[in-house]
């Protein structure tokens, strides 16, 4: 998350991804590891139980780039991912969490 | 579920019962402390014969051998800590050739997870990248749920390997069971897109210069017999991947051959002249693609593979058609055109007459070339062939004379040395009506080389063609073309006497250097049962030609 100063990042056209996933220990590794070892970048990360607690759901906002169709497919191939939806930027999940991060 | 009268179990027994239940006859591995509760439960099962291994890697390519003989999911067990991670080479190049692998490894207790225990890692969280999907068991009641899935896993859409991690005590708890999950299988399929096949033959009908690539997908799907069919009916010239050798008979007339990085000139010329490319089951790997942006640049693309992720990867399709390449390919066929393509198969031809695969040395027992080809002669094509990584495997991708599917087992995509030989017992005892022949370097050889005495141990028909340059050979090469001849950690000082070895490992050895007949002896060693290591020395300067350079397109080959 070093490699762009903040001031370049705002420039850089952004995805929000909504995942619902099954909740047990090594979901977010296999999630996080995935965007890692391709070297995709996630700014943002945003996970809690969903109900019962027998499913979660994971918020990631990533870089709109070419390859985002490709790691959106990826994703979708993992098993405890049930399911994936891709928002504008302009979704509020990380929007109201500016505040804190200031 | 099936029901039967409750019976009080531990762990580990009901991983030996679903392992029963599932098919598993036999199976590889080494045990250690975690996994001692399994190998007690498995010493009471009539029905599972186990393969002890010399190393955990060892017994990964064994399993593996057994998956890619048969296409059906194979089993390897190791135990925590080195035990997993001596496992994990075998389970990476599962997942790069996409083979249906099951391995299940020991773990310290639930309790000592996390303090640093003796023989702990984090399998789990190493297996992550490298595994189709991975699981660490929490209870006994749990296996009912997680072991049949991870054979479904394993088996269905692109398959790949699964790995169970279970604790020690999750082995030891004792629970009831009542009812016993179905064994696992492979998942159905959504039928493909009708209106892209429909596309894509309106595509095939339309093309003048039409070229299908098969890949290991088309082995994978059972798919060979349909997409000979295909290339029939359309008159399509046919490329392979090393993944794909022996879905099309090397002498079928439409067959190119291997395409790509060793593949012929002729080959990838005509890739280069195409302007359709029909890929089935293949993922465009570099080895095959050489640069991109000059791999068949005129051509359009129609892409069917069973893994959404792999159309437009590498190269955008025109229609990418997702679903079982043997589904895609029934419903394709009808809507295709019976085509005579004399033109473009002419024009194949006359480059094939310019630019022909060359094999010096071919009618020589004491070349590369000539020693693949003299070991064919022994054959039929009942027999399987493996390999090692190197030189010899590129040899006989070239040389060999494959002529049906899953008669070629080699690493491809992680290009493991090592893998020859134990992939090669595993290939023995799925198939024990074979001769496995598999060919071998001696730098390949001596990093699974502990694995001769399982090989003797099982009496595996088993035939080691050891072709020994006294280097890496495809470093010696590499070195002497691209790196000014600054031949460097490559040619080897000290060499094994491997006769001697395999004898003392208890396999019956023979010295091609020796024989003065060579096709004599070796039409006697093949004939024979049981393993025997076959020695034959080449020289150190024979290169695998033709050769695209790193990083160049394949158009621009250099030798052969």
């Amino acid at each position: 998350m070093n490699s762009i100063s903040r001031m370049e990042n705002q420039a850089v056209a952004r995805t929000v991804l909504e995942l619902d996933v099954n909740n047990h220990a090594g979901v977010m590794s296999h999630v996080v590891g995935l965007f890692s070892r391709r070297a995709y970048n996630v700014e943002g990360i945003l996970v809690m139980p969903v109900g019962s607690g027998v499913t979660s759901r994971i918020w990631l906002l990533v870089n709109e780039e070419q390859r985002l169709e490709q790691m959106v497919k990826q994703v979708e191939k993992l098993e405890d991912v049930l399911a994936v939806r891709r928002h504008g930027a302009e979704h509020e999940v990380f929007v109201r969490l500016e505040e804190f991060f200031r | 579920m099936s029901k039967q009268a409750p019976e009080t179990l531990t762990g580990a027994q009901i991983v030996v019962r679903l392992l029963e239940r599932q098919g598993v006859r036999i199976l590889a591995g080494i045990p250690g402390g975690a996994i001692l509760p399994i190998y007690d439960a498995l010493s009471q099962s009539a029905l599972i014969h186990h393969v002890l291994a010399r190393h955990e890697q060892g017994g990964g390519f064994i399993a593996q051998g057994m998956a890619r003989a048969s296409g059906v999911p194979a089993v390897c067990l190791a135990s925590s800590g080195p035990g997993a991670t001596n496992l994990l080479t075998a389970i990476a190049d599962a997942k790069l050739d996409s083979i249906p692998l099951v391995a299940i490894t020991g773990q310290v207790p639930r309790a000592m997870i996390g303090t640093d225990a003796f023989q702990e890692v984090d399998t789990y969280g190493l297996s992550i990248p490298i595994t189709k999907h991975n699981f660490l068991v929490g209870s006994a009641d749990d296996l009912l749920e997680v072991i049949p899935r991870a054979f479904q896993i394993a088996a269905s859409g692109r398959p790949g390997p699964v790995l169970i991690d279970i604790p020690k005590d999750v082995q030891n708890q004792l629970v009831e069971v009542g009812e016993w999950p179905e064994p696992g299988v492979a998942a159905a399929l959504p039928a493909p897109a009708a209106a892209a096949i429909a596309i894509a033959a309106a595509m095939i009908n339309d093309a003048a210069r039409p070229i299908l690539y098969l890949g290991g997908g088309v082995v994978h799907s059972g798919a060979s017999d349909g997409a000979v069919a295909l290339a029939e009916k359309a008159a399509l010239p046919t490329v392979m991947t090393l993944m794909a050798l022996g879905a099309m008979s090397v002498d079928h007339p439409l067959s190119l051959g291997m395409l790509g990085m060793h593949g012929a000139r002729y080959t990838n010329l005509a890739l280069d002249e195409c302007d359709l490319l029909i890929a089935v089951g293949a993922r465009f790997d570099d080895r095959a693609t050489g640069k991109v942006a000059g791999f068949c640049p005129q051509a359009k693309i129609v892409h069917i593979d069973i893994d959404p992720s792999e159309l437009d990867k590498i190269k955008t399709a025109h229609v990418g058609i997702a679903g079982d390449v043997q589904a895609v390919l029934e419903l394709l066929a009808p809507r295709v055109e019976t085509q005579q393509r004399l033109p473009w198969l002419a024009r194949v031809a006359s480059l094939k007459a310019a630019h022909p695969l060359r094999l010096p040395g071919i009618d020589d027992p004491r070349t590369p070339y000539g020693l693949i080809r003299a070991v064919a002669d022994c054959l039929d094509d009942q027999a399987t062939i493996t390999t090692d990584v190197g030189q010899h495997q590129m040899w006989v991708a070239q040389a060999y004379p494959l002529r049906r599917p899953r008669q070629w087992l080699t690493s491809g995509g992680l290009g493991t040395m090592g893998f020859g030989m134990p992939a090669a017992i595993g290939a023995a005892l799925a198939e024990p009506q074979r001769t496995v022949v598999c060919f071998s370097g001696d730098g390949s050889i001596l990093m699974n080389i502990q694995e001769l005495v399982t090989a003797a141990e099982e009496g595996v028909n088993v035939k080691i063609v050891l072709m020994n340059n006294s280097s890496l050979g495809l470093v010696f090469q590499q070195q002497t073309m691209f790196y000014g001849e600054r031949i460097y950690a490559s040619k080897f000082k000290g060499m094994p006497d491997f006769v001697r070895l395999a004898e003392g490992f208890g396999v019956a050895a023979i010295d091609l250097d020796q024989e003065s007949d060579p096709r004599a002896a070796l039409a006697k060693a093949l004939s024979s049962r049981g393993p025997m290591l076959i020695h034959a020395s080449i020289a150190i300067d024979e290169q695998v030609l033709p050769m695209v350079p790193p990083g160049a397109a394949n158009k621009d080959m250099i030798g052969g």
